[in-house]
């Protein structure tokens, strides 16, 4: 469907044989994938088939029993590469800061780093608030945030990096329709407007299919298929038709 | 349990090694020394006070039936200063710091936002125990201070108040003033910074390795108090026999 843009900042992501087990199982199980710079990528399967574990290796909170994970070219645990590249997270559960407020949460990179002056951090914050529709949250604390909201915090956090690569864990999970098409269309729009490389992890057909440039089908840690969305609806591996046509079976009933 | 040893050295000496980054965290270090001695003060004022009474209770009426009045000045300078006060203050802030800090660092680790730190290049040691270590060392040893003051007053009040004791309260501090030295102060002053590091370490170390949900977290803060407790009392004998030379 949607084609990468052109000029793009993002950088490119390649795993290589990644393998990872907890205790006796093995959870990712040689996964070879190649994110490229500037595209939606679209990591879909179901529950538990190891996902976000592996998000977690790109973003080198974990590190892989075999294989390696490379940005442009870098090892991942190489010292050094998370300050030459500028990555960020967006956990599932939003993993804002519960005691600082909205807008010290979005603007802790730049001050703990000391980037920036307050009065400039406190203008940069208000900008990428008013980028995801949070205009004026700067006081609030996230308990104060709607699941949608806070979500939208934590985009807002991710892009004050400027990111090259931003990771979303889940990003419409546990939000209502309307709120999950809203933050699909924000990781589009950043996608679009500053051709950020972008790596989704999400078990949600509707996200995966509105808003990748290349989906991979995941299942009990192998890689089942990698293509377009239309060359994955295509696809006749029994495991991933069961998952894209999983529907109900209501039997019609008058009441 | 040795792997926690090792973990916490660990810890120890990552946190050593980012003491030349202490600046930076300053605003951090006031907020931190701000709960600790907010949270702490009243709560030891009145311990001390009574503290001091019940030494002075105890073997007052001790030493007056074998006519040694005047040595219950000395006697509770000397155990206020030296042991009471060190000891139980660290095991008063392990108990209302060190299980918050548990249980904060311990929430975090849980709801990932110690791995956000990380996302964001931010060094946790840094950012949370740091700050908590450095202000935690600075405030216990004020607060011991402050106890020593205060425990002695509670000596001499209730000294000079029990019948069975009766000793004016000038002749107490008189008499305190003959046996206690600075150096005996500045041993129990010394002690109490050691155990800040103790209750610091075990403390954050608890929070940082949390596994689970709010059990996990409860089981830390749990952990964090015993563990603290029981090494307080273990370096006590140690450094006193040390101080001792």
């Amino acid at each position: 469907m949607n084609a990468p843009p052109n000029a793009h900042q993002g950088v490119g992501v390649q795993m290589r044989g990644v393998r990872r087990s907890f205790g006796k199982q093995e959870v990712l199980k040689g996964i070879d994938l190649e994110v490229q710079a500037g595209e939606i990528f679209v990591l879909m399967g179901p529950s538990g088939s190891g996902k976000s574990v592996l998000l977690r290796h790109v973003i080198g909170l974990d590190v892989p029993d075999a294989g390696e994970i490379l940005v442009n070219g870098e090892s991942i645990l190489t010292p050094g590469v998370m300050d030459k590249f500028r990555m960020a997270m967006v956990f599932q559960s939003g993993a804002l800061f519960n005691s600082l407020t909205v807008g010290e949460n979005v603007g802790l990179y730049l001050s703990e780093h000391q980037l920036k002056s307050p009065a400039e951090i406190a203008r940069i914050v208000a900008e990428k608030l008013a980028v995801v529709g949070l205009k004026g949250t700067e006081e609030k604390f996230p308990s104060e945030l709607s699941g949608g909201m806070k979500k939208r915090a934590a985009i807002a956090r991710a892009l004050i990096i400027e990111p090259q690569l931003i990771l979303y864990d889940e990003p419409t999970s546990e939000l209502d329709p309307l709120s999950a098409v809203v933050i699909g269309e924000e990781i589009l729009t950043l996608n679009q407007r500053i051709g950020v490389t972008s790596l989704v992890v999400s078990h949600d057909r509707d996200l995966a299919f509105g808003i990748a440039h290349r989906i991979a089908v995941i299942h009990e840690g192998e890689i089942l298929a990698v293509g377009s969305p239309d060359e994955v609806r295509r696809s006749h591996h029994p495991v991933i038709r069961e998952f894209l046509h999983a529907d109900f079976h209501r039997e019609k009933t008058s009441l | 349990m040795f792997q926690n040893i090792g973990e916490m050295v660990l810890l120890l000496g990552r946190t050593l090694g980012a003491l030349p980054f202490i600046w930076r965290q300053r605003a951090k270090v006031l907020e931190q020394f701000y709960e600790i001695g907010n949270a702490s003060l009243l709560m030891i004022c009145v311990l001390s006070f009574f503290l001091g009474g019940v030494i002075a209770l105890q073997t007052g009426p001790l030493l007056a039936e074998r006519g040694l009045h005047n040595a219950v000045g000395g006697l509770v300078g000397i155990a206020m200063a030296k042991e009471f006060a060190p000891i139980m203050m660290s095991i008063l802030i392990a108990g209302r710091v060190g299980s918050a800090m548990a249980a904060e660092i311990g929430s975090m680790r849980v709801y990932q936002e110690i791995d956000a730190l990380r996302t964001m290049n931010i060094n946790p040691i840094h950012y949370l125990v740091l700050p908590r270590l450095v202000a935690l060392a600075c405030a216990l040893p004020m607060l011991v201070t402050f106890s020593i003051l205060v425990g002695w007053l509670g000596g001499a009040v209730v000294a000079s108040v029990t019948g069975q004791i009766d000793i004016p309260i000038q002749s107490f501090f008189t008499n305190m003033k003959s046996v206690v030295e600075v150096k005996d102060v500045a041993n129990g002053v010394f002690k109490s910074f050691c155990f800040a590091w103790i209750v610091g370490i075990v403390s954050c170390h608890q929070g940082l390795i949390t596994r689970g949900g709010p059990r996990g977290i409860g089981r830390s803060v749990t952990k964090a108090v015993v563990n603290s407790i029981v090494l307080i009392v273990m370096f006590d004998y140690v450094l006193t026999r040390i101080l001792l030379h």
